[in-house]
């Protein structure tokens, strides 16, 4: 090899003067976040995704607000009160009273602008999710923290609770809500409310449960730490990187719950647009206005793509594999 | 193809092998050279992560996916089915060749952790006729009498009740019991045993080092040990290679590497090693960390964790020197023009307690 | 096994009957109007609550209505155009429901293994770069979506498959639904089914398997298959449920007369009451619960770690 013929020279054979051989130059000043973050932008797929949710956030935030139309405005030719646009390219669109305006999706079948509908109704569908998501993840985490910390009895009949609750499907809580309250956003907030906290409960016991024996936990209990600051003090923190994971698969679960209920017609109601109504009133006019499904489907299908990748990227950013040393 | 002597049946030539990972190319083994001799026991002793598992998978073809083997050979000499005597180049047959006729039936392996290398959907007796099966012609009858000798061979109890077991409902020790004995299932000439120990107790290490040793008597044996572990190494070994970031950077006889240790990383490993007569503050770590061979070290790899280190040593990278007939090592405090650099007093002192007891014990 | 088993059924049914219970308490209890679909008086009302007895205690109630469902009997509706026994409405939608789910369901296990598998043995090449688009896309787009396509294309630009489900001509019209249910189910058994097997190909009794000198088909059918199946037995249960929940769309897309369109009805409040919420609500817990416990059971008999465990033999 080429490296055997290096010739010393005068002063190589001289031990180095302090040499400092006490820091660990691979793994010092690497914090656990830091190197969650690392790995999570090394990822491909996770920044991809992040990337999607990020725009189509952006979007749903501004895009009804650039729109000179709001999106519930049926657009009339001024003069003699006609609909003027109707279809991908509306006649208006040339000449006429709104030459020269973009109808970037077209408009739908009552002649509203869908550029400004579909963002709209992502918006809706995007504020159901994280709302329904964070309530979520407070109670199945309070749920599960204290079932798990305080264990025995206590654990014992609030786990049959989770069973029970567990066992009904959700399409018959909704069927039961659909009962007695308004169809609306309420609705499918309430609905996704009661099903979702299960899953970030069952996380936050099990958490809980590994932590608890955990030697600063003990330390902590015999320096007289109260319960309630035990919990929420010491073992949230580390509770957080698995929960994140979950709401971010809970995220696009509540996207496609609300998609399913409007579209089934208990979701959102007229004129209020959400992705799964604009699917419908695509639906609906399939066979003479089919560019109209297109929008809301690849909204909603971006919006999944995206949290799934991120979901993904963040479990495996928490626990990475080998291969990387 | 030549071996270097006729005893040799197992001679790794310039190994070089590197893993493509999504973070970068990784250098993982940076030529190695090791010789097996009939009936001997070869220790390879190195850190996590130093590439000694990986040296010792390229000769069973169980390399991972993104392995690129860059140059080498691992030649083999072994006496085929109709008698003859063949070196073949492991390295270079293909994954087909090979399973079909020099795994198993020539070279097995044990693996370190019983508890997830056996099939757990697999009743023992299957897991050990399967390798028979494979490779001897003969019917089930026989297959299941050659897995019960081998059972009671590895000294398991019950045999006959035990077959029928599933994995999981075996302790460790007989897990890694079972193991060996499919290792043994068609009569090999070659065992490597890759950190055989680590995972079990350690009253329960003993006995399984002892089993080893006795089957290695009694089949006449080559057996290649793995391990992080001196004192595994200081029962069984006959040669001991150490290995530091992907290469071997001292050879020697186990006499030569415990008692007169030239390699500034041996002296750290030996005085990591805890003994009955050294307190616990004195026991000493090595420094940091190995090196990330994502990037290729610069000169010795060892330098940046060696207190004794040269400038030379990050300059360029030190040749194998010769101590003694079978004694070797990689730095350059061996050098003709280097100072005299002594072994640390303490790890002096314990080898000479450690030697004035084997002296005593003989 | 036995005691396992009956354990697991037993608390299965225990699990049923409180549903049945808080259902029965909470569509009963509920304010508004048990009738929604007719226009009657005050009298009227009052007389037919008395006929239905609903006037009396709330226990009572569910005494009577569990042992009719007990025989069997989920009741009558209580609308005049649901008013036929549920029995026989629910007869037919199952059947239906039924048939094309289990359909979706072949499909979606055969072809999601099928496809996994191929993926897993070829890592890192073409077909598994497929096998995770096709699963992405599988698991991003719901079947509905994918049915309205199908039924776009190929029923009504080229029509060749009906527009709408037709009962007598069964199979033929099966294919657009239960392909579009089964998509879910594909995609998400092609990834996990690829995904086991790569994390199994990586196991050590893998390895020792092939220091054994086992290679090829015999090393995939004897330990590789075998341990990478057990495990998607867990996520076939949930799979089935959210096939029900898919069903729903599906058949209100198609036309299908089953229970998914009787559901969408009862949650839209299309004309269909209480007795029905309840009916539907029973029957869907039960389903969801007799498929979990299934599930766990089918689990505890294929693998042998819980299998022998459970019968106490290990020492």
């Amino acid at each position: 090899m080429a490296q055997t013929t290096y010739v010393p020279v005068a002063g190589d054979f001289e031990l180095i003067a302090d040499h400092d051989i006490t820091t660990d130059k691979n793994f010092a000043s690497q914090s656990y976040w830091k190197g969650v973050a690392i790995h999570f932008f090394r990822n491909r797929r996770a920044v991809v995704g992040l990337v999607l949710v990020l725009a189509i956030i952006l979007l749903a935030i501004l895009g009804p607000v650039v729109s000179p139309y709001a999106y519930d405005q049926i657009i009339r030719d001024p003069a003699n009160e006609a609909v003027v646009a109707k279809g991908i390219a509306p006649p208006g669109a040339q000449e006429g009273p709104f030459a020269g305006q973009l109808f970037l999706f077209g408009t739908d079948d009552l002649g509203r602008d869908l550029w400004t509908r579909t963002w709209q109704g992502a918006r809706i569908s995007l504020i159901i999710a994280f709302v329904t998501i964070f309530i979520d993840m407070i109670i199945g985490m309070s749920y599960g923290l204290i079932s798990g910390y305080f264990g025995g009895m206590v654990d014992n009949i609030m786990q049959r609770v989770v069973e029970v609750a567990n066992s009904v499907p959700r399409l018959v809580i909704v069927s039961v809500l659909a009962i007695f309250m308004p169809k609306g956003m309420g609705l499918v907030i309430v609905a996704l409310l009661l099903t979702e906290w299960i899953g970030m409960s069952k996380i936050a016991r099990a958490e809980m449960l590994k932590m608890k024996e955990q030697e600063y936990v003990l330390a902590s209990r015999t320096l007289g730490a109260r319960s309630m600051h035990i919990i929420f003090k010491q073992i949230l923190p580390n509770t957080i990187g698995p929960i994140i994971t979950q709401m971010m698969f809970s995220i696009p679960t509540a996207i496609f719950t609300e998609a399913f209920l409007s579209f089934v017609g208990v979701g959102i109601v007229l004129p209020q647009c959400s992705i799964g109504s604009l699917i419908e009133s695509g639906f609906n006019n399939i066979t003479t206005l089919p560019y109209q499904i297109l929008p809301p489907i690849i909204v909603l299908a971006l919006q999944m793509l995206g949290f799934n990748f991120i979901g993904d990227g963040f479990r495996e950013a928490l626990a990475p594999k080998l291969e990387d040393m | 193809m030549q071996m270097k002597n006729d005893r040799t049946i197992l001679q790794i030539n310039d190994l070089d092998i590197s893993f493509k990972t999504s973070a970068g190319t990784i250098h993982a083994i940076r030529g190695v050279n090791i010789d097996l001799q009939k009936g001997e026991t070869v220790a390879i002793v190195g850190e996590s992560g130093s590439g000694k598992s990986v040296t010792m998978k390229a000769a069973v073809g169980l390399l991972d996916s993104n392995a690129i083997v860059n140059s080498g050979q691992i030649l083999y000499r072994y006496v085929d089915d109709n008698g003859a005597e063949q070196v073949v180049d492991l390295l270079s047959m293909p994954k087909k060749q090979l399973r079909n006729t020099i795994n198993g039936k020539h070279i097995a392996m044990v693996f370190q952790d019983p508890m997830t290398s056996l099939d757990p959907t697999m009743t023992i007796g299957k897991q050990i006729m399967e390798g028979i099966l494979l490779h001897k012609d003969t019917n089930k009858q026989a297959a299941y009498d050659r897995a019960l000798e081998l059972l009671n061979l590895v000294g398991i109890t019950h045999a006959e009740a035990r077959m029928k077991n599933y994995p999981h409902q075996l302790s460790g020790g007989m897990r890694q019991r079972v193991v060996i004995a499919i290792a043994l299932a068609s009569d090999p000439d070659i065992l490597i045993c890759d950190e055989p120990t680590t995972a079990l107790d350690v009253t329960i290490q003993a006995r399984i080092l002892e089993l080893i040793k006795d089957i290695q008597r009694r089949l006449k044996l080559s057996v290649i040990y793995i391990t992080h572990d001196l004192g595994v190494v200081a029962k069984v070994a006959d040669y001991v290679n150490v290995m530091y970031a992907g290469k071997i950077i001292e050879v020697g006889n186990v006499n030569e590497i415990f008692y007169e240790p030239k390699h500034p990383y041996t002296w750290g490993l030996l005085a990591a090693m805890p003994d009955l007569e050294t307190d616990d503050d004195r026991l000493v770590s090595i420094p940091g960390s190995p090196p990330n061979l994502l990037h290729e070290p610069k000169g010795d790899a060892f330098a940046s964790r060696n207190a004794f280190a040269l400038v030379i040593d990050e300059k360029a990278e030190p040749p194998l020197f010769q101590v003694s007939e079978t004694h070797y090592a990689a730095t350059w405090l061996l050098h003709p023009d280097a100072p005299k650099v002594e072994m640390p007093p303490e790890l002096k002192a314990r080898i000479a307690r450690a030697q004035k007891e084997a002296e005593e014990y003989l | 096994m036995a005691k396992y088993i009956l354990k697991r059924v037993g608390l299965a049914l225990l699990t049923l009957f409180i549903i049945i219970f808080v259902l029965f308490v909470l569509v009963r209890i509920m304010p508004g109007n048990p009738f929604p679909s007719e226009r009657m008086s005050a009298d009227q009302i009052a007389n037919k609550r008395a006929e239905m007895g609903l006037d009396d205690p709330i226990l009572v109630q569910f005494g009577r209505y569990f042992v009719n469902l007990l025989h069997g009997d989920f009741g009558k509706g209580t609308s005049l155009y649901y008013g036929a026994p549920i029995n026989t409405v629910l007869s037919t939608c199952i059947s239906n429901s039924f048939r094309i789910g289990g359909l979706a369901i072949l499909e979606g296990a055969a072809v999601g293994l099928l496809l996994g598998i191929t993926a897993a043995l070829n890592k890192g090449r073409f077909l598994d770069s497929f096998c995770t688009v096709f699963s992405i896309l599988g698991v991003c787009v719901p079947g509905y979506v994918f049915l309205i396509f199908l039924q776009y294309f190929f029923s009504y630009r080229i029509p060749f498959f009906p527009y709408f489900f037709d009962p007598n001509r069964f199979m033929f019209s099966a294919i657009l639904p239960s392909l579009s249910l089964s998509l879910f189910t594909m995609s998400t058994v092609a990834r996990f089914t690829r995904n086991e097997m790569v994390e199994v190909m990586d196991s050590d009794y893998v390895r020792l398997a092939e220091s054994k000198g086992m290679t090829g088909s015999l090393l995939v059918r004897r330990h590789i298959l075998r341990n990478a199946l057990i495990p998607i037995v867990t996520v076939l249960g949930p799979l089935i449920v959210d096939l029900l929940t898919g069903a729903l769309v599906v058949e209100k897309i198609y036309g299908i007369n089953g229970i998914g369109k009787l559901m969408v009805d009862a949650i839209a409040g299309e004309g269909v009451d209480y007795n029905y919420v309840l009916a539907l609500g029973i029957l869907y817990s039960a389903l969801y619960i007799g498929i979990m416990l299934v599930v766990d059971i089918l689990y505890g008999v294929i693998d042998p770690r819980i299998r022998v465990a459970s019968s106490g033999e290990g020492d």
